[in-house]
């Protein structure tokens, strides 16, 4: 691997890979960039903590966008979450990595969010076209891993895997990890719409009939686009209270993630096209 | 997710004590790697899900999902068919086996654990091997009604062979056998004496049901003559750690830290022992030693760090160290040698090759090398170790590796990370096999590595190929020097080293005395033959075209050579071919009787009796060569397959 560049995504995942990479090259600077992939409807309040961030650290940050697909006029409104999802992040991930010739790139998923993840490598082969093949990928022994390279071939690289977002909270707590604000409760203006809270960032947020945008005590256990991501009703303010709450969950980290339920399969069916 | 009723009813005044008390157990929590492996049906993705379900940490979204998936796949009627929680791939669901190594995570009040679901079916035992590398201990099962198979033995082996010294012996299914000990004990008392030889330092037998829970988390009334633990409890306590800080120190160096001129530093995870400021290191290739100045972290300067912690180390002196050195404990260092014996698992469609180059990589270096020889295969099943020339998929082998430089290691059994390697096709840069090593073929004594004599063998594996003599026999006029030519193209256009002899770069130099007597066809043949020697044992495969018409001058040139480097190949085209084509005019001036004891015409063509390969004019130049080629290919003169 020569061109590496790490995945971020605002998140807490991406904030606690970043904060380990930090740790791991003191005392120098990060020796790669990092990639954030804007689809333009990432909550604002990602978009702010995104550029403190980079700042606070002194980072070198590229932010990539579908421009071909924006001037298509793709929205999550105008399209189904998969065919969005596919065009405004893996098409547009694809092309960054591409065009800056990346051959290896970090990512924050962990085995333990999704059933098709819990057999991902830590090292993850990708063909020239980015795409996985599950039933072809590199056995990885002990800690081993087999980054060689063909022309054009590039690997995707999951430091967390084996955590699980018990780890990934307790390590914020014990680090103190800023992370964006929305993980924690707070007034939101939100409406209900098939049976999730979703909240109004702005006002491109199309308003079925009947829908009136109300005050409420909400968080955000995962972050996206911000039409796509359900926010819990919630008065967890504080990492504490989150992971109080998270304790007596009963439902799982990604069901507040719409384009999980697209089909059986989706996810390994978007991790073959190339989603990360 | 542990503790759901007390955190629940919880006063809110005390919740952030209570929640710091969690994460403080959470972190304090040990962890327990461990993988489930048996034969196909035996029911291992169903105890995986069942041990979700019981601890818990199923979500109700996911337990909607599975209850949606069983009655579309499942195979167990209205009850929830644990097994489709496990099996995440599209197609594992449709075929109903586990293809893939899967990780899952659950915890109790009294341990965090990490699981590898792991392939039963034969043609995935490297998947096996994956999650047995990275596990402590391994849950067999065995079906209460097949008792031990095939798959059985050979998962145990692989499991001690990986290097698992914890087995739980899960005898599943038991409610299809009515609950019965008699059954129990005789699957239990079959399996201690398999696997006696194969030194786990604990096996425990449970009786349980996956499928309904017996054993599992809860004691099973079924079972009053169980006295044991269930399995939840026997995975809560069981001991596995063998202290990896008392090993020696070692650090195998990832990064140099560079950031300016005033700070060098190494960075790299400590793999076994302790360190600390002040302790003598060296650095295993070189041998060279200094003392630690700083255990740099951005935290703070560490007193102390041991095994499993990233770190970044400063060193007293300025010495030479780059990734892939190791630094270790000067007093106990790690074996330095460029030969060594080791166990491999061949995990590739394409055989493992003595001879053919790979690439290894042993923790954080890779080098090049190549099986020198493979002492035996391990039947599996008894263990018993049987003769062979390759190494097959899923098959086991004791081998001696030599490396293009040297590499710092410890006999697997002492550290792991610093006796485990990986091999790696250069060509596809597949993952082929995956290695332990027994001991060192040179004694480590000397520190300094000692540059190797340089032999054939080493020439050989530093061009990537066998060298060996082709040795194209035929009339005048056959095609040998056409054929030699197109096949040493071929050759080269693949990076082979190469060299082609015949009479024309030979008549003019080195037998330019010679005449056409007889005397002087076979010195000339010997000199050819010599040279030839000579270029083999530089490495090359050469190439010679000659008439050579008599049987004894071939015998020869062929007795020069140890068997496998000499490749006769006779181009058999008819006498009157060869003169139809008569590029030189040489049969025309031979029939004038201006040519004397021209073969084929004045003098005989002894034709080969067990040529390696024969050429028939049926075929064109062009195929002779190709047929040449994938001949050679086979036979592993060219390292790596052509495609």
């Amino acid at each position: 691997m020569r061109n590496p560049v790490m995945l971020y995504s605002v998140g807490k995942d991406s904030a606690v890979m970043l904060h380990l990479a930090m740790k791991a090259f003191y005392p120098s600077q990060l020796p790669f960039p990092l990639l954030h992939i804007d689809t333009t409807w990432k909550f604002k309040e990602m978009i702010r903590f995104r550029d403190e961030t980079v700042a606070r650290l002194g980072l070198n940050l590229l932010v990539r966008r579908n421009e071909a697909g924006l001037a298509e006029g793709i929205t999550p409104f105008t399209h189904n979450s998969s065919i969005y999802t596919q065009i405004m992040k893996t098409e547009a991930l694809k092309s960054a990595l591409s065009s800056f010739g990346f051959d290896a790139a970090f990512g924050g998923a962990r085995r333990d969010e999704e059933k098709s993840r819990a057999k991902e490598r830590v090292f993850s082969l990708r063909s020239d076209s980015h795409g996985w093949d599950p039933k072809n990928q590199r056995p990885e022994l002990w800690t081993l891993y087999n980054g060689r390279l063909k022309a054009g071939e590039s690997v995707r690289v999951f430091p967390l895997s084996n955590w699980t977002e018990t780890d990934i909270w307790q390590y914020i707590m014990r680090e103190r990890i800023p992370l964006v604000s929305l993980y924690f409760a707070a007034k939101r203006p939100v409406v209900e719409r098939d049976g999730q809270w979703i909240m109004v960032d702005d006002d491109r947020l199309p308003l079925r009939p009947g829908e009136v945008p109300e005050m409420r005590s909400v968080r955000f256990r995962t972050l996206g686009c911000y039409p796509l991501t359900a926010a819990t009703e919630s008065t967890a303010a504080t990492v504490p209270d989150v992971l109080q709450e998270m304790l007596v969950a009963r439902t799982s980290e990604r069901s507040g993630r719409l384009i999980d339920h697209d089909e059986a399969a989706s996810m390994e069916k978007k991790k073959r096209e190339g989603y990360f | 997710m542990l503790g759901f009723a007390q955190t629940e009813e919880l006063e809110v005044s005390s919740k952030c004590e209570t929640v710091s008390d969690y994460l403080h157990a959470h972190e304090r929590k040990s962890l327990l790697r461990f993988l489930t492996c048996g034969s196909v049906d035996d029911g291992k993705s169903t105890l995986i899900g069942r041990l979700l379900y019981d601890t818990q940490l199923l979500m109700e979204d996911q337990l909607a999902a599975l209850a949606a998936d069983s009655r579309r796949h499942g195979t167990t009627g209205d009850d929830l068919d644990f097994a489709l929680l496990v099996d995440g791939l599209a197609s594992e669901r449709e075929q109903g086996i586990t293809i893939d190594v899967a990780y899952r995570f659950f915890a109790t009040e009294q341990r965090k654990f990490i699981v590898a679901d792991t392939p039963g079916h034969e043609q995935y035992t490297r998947n096996m091997a994956t999650g047995a590398s990275n596990a402590d201990l391994a849950i067999i099962l065995v079906d209460a009604r097949q008792g031990i198979l095939d798959q059985t033995r050979r998962h145990s082996f692989i499991v001690s062979l990986l290097g698992i010294r914890h087995v739980v012996l899960a005898i599943n299914k038991i409610d299809l056998v009515d609950y019965s000990q008699a059954v129990f004990d005789e699957i239990e008392t079959a399996y201690r004496s398999f696997a006696e030889p194969l030194g786990f330092v604990s096996l425990q037998a449970i009786p349980l049901s996956a499928r309904y829970g017996d054993n599992v988390l809860t004691r099973s009334a079924k079972l009053p003559w169980y006295q044991g633990p269930t399995l939840i409890e026997y995975l809560e306590s069981i001991e596995v750690e063998s202290d990896r800080r008392a090993a020696p120190f070692r650090m195998p160096v990832q990064w140099v830290n560079r950031p300016n001129l005033d700070f060098r530093g190494f960075a790299g995870t400590i793999v076994a022992g302790v360190v600390r400021p002040g302790d003598r290191v060296a650095v295993a290739r070189s041998g060279v030693t200094t003392l630690v100045k700083r255990i740099v972290t951005q935290d703070g300067d560490l007193p102390e760090a041991g095994a499993g912690e990233a770190v970044t180390l400063m060193l007293e002196d300025e010495i030479d160290v780059s990734r892939g050195d190791v630094l270790a404990a000067a007093a106990e260092r790690p074996e330095v040698s460029d030969q060594f014996a080791a166990h491999v698992l061949w995990m590739h469609d394409d055989p493992l090759m003595p001879g053919r180059p790979y690439l290894i990589k042993l923790a954080t270096s890779t080098v090049g090398a190549s099986v020198t020889h493979i002492k035996h295969r391990v039947d599996i099943n008894n263990f018993a170790k049987l003769a062979t020339k390759t190494l097959e998929k899923n098959e086991v082998g004791f081998v001696n590796i030599m490396t293009q430089a040297p590499l710092a290691f410890d006999p697997f059994c002492r550290v792991h990370d610093t006796g485990a390697f990986i091999i790696i096709d250069r060509i596809t840069n597949h993952t082929v096999g995956a290695g332990m090593i027994d001991f060192s073929l040179r004694r480590a004594s000397n520190i300094h590595w000692q540059a190797l004599d340089v032999d054939m063998n080493a020439r050989a594996i530093a061009k990537g190929q066998k060298p060996a003599l082709l040795w194209f026999t035929g009339l005048s006029g056959a095609g040998k020097s056409t054929i030699a030519n197109l096949v040493e193209k071929r050759l080269h256009a693949i990076g082979k080293h190469t060299y082609l002899l015949d009479g024309d770069n030979v008549r003019h130099g080195l037998n330019r005395d010679l005449g056409f007597t007889d005397a002087d066809r076979v010195e000339n043949i010997r000199r050819v033959a010599e040279a030839a020697k000579l270029m083999v044992d530089a490495g090359l495969i050469v190439l010679a075209s000659f008439i050579s018409p008599f049987r004894a001058e071939r015998r020869m040139a062929r007795d020069l050579f140890a068997a496998g480097q000499f490749v006769e190949i006779f181009i058999d085209t008819p006498l009157e071919v060869a003169e139809g084509r008569d590029p030189k005019g040489l049969y025309q001036r031979a029939r004038n009787g201006l040519i004397q004891n021209f073969t084929g015409i004045g003098s005989p063509y002894e034709r080969p009796e067990a040529p390696h390969i024969t050429i028939t004019p049926d075929i064109s130049a062009d195929e002779a060569a190709e047929l040449i080629v994938s001949h050679l290919d086979r036979g592993c003169y060219l390292g790596t397959a052509t495609g």
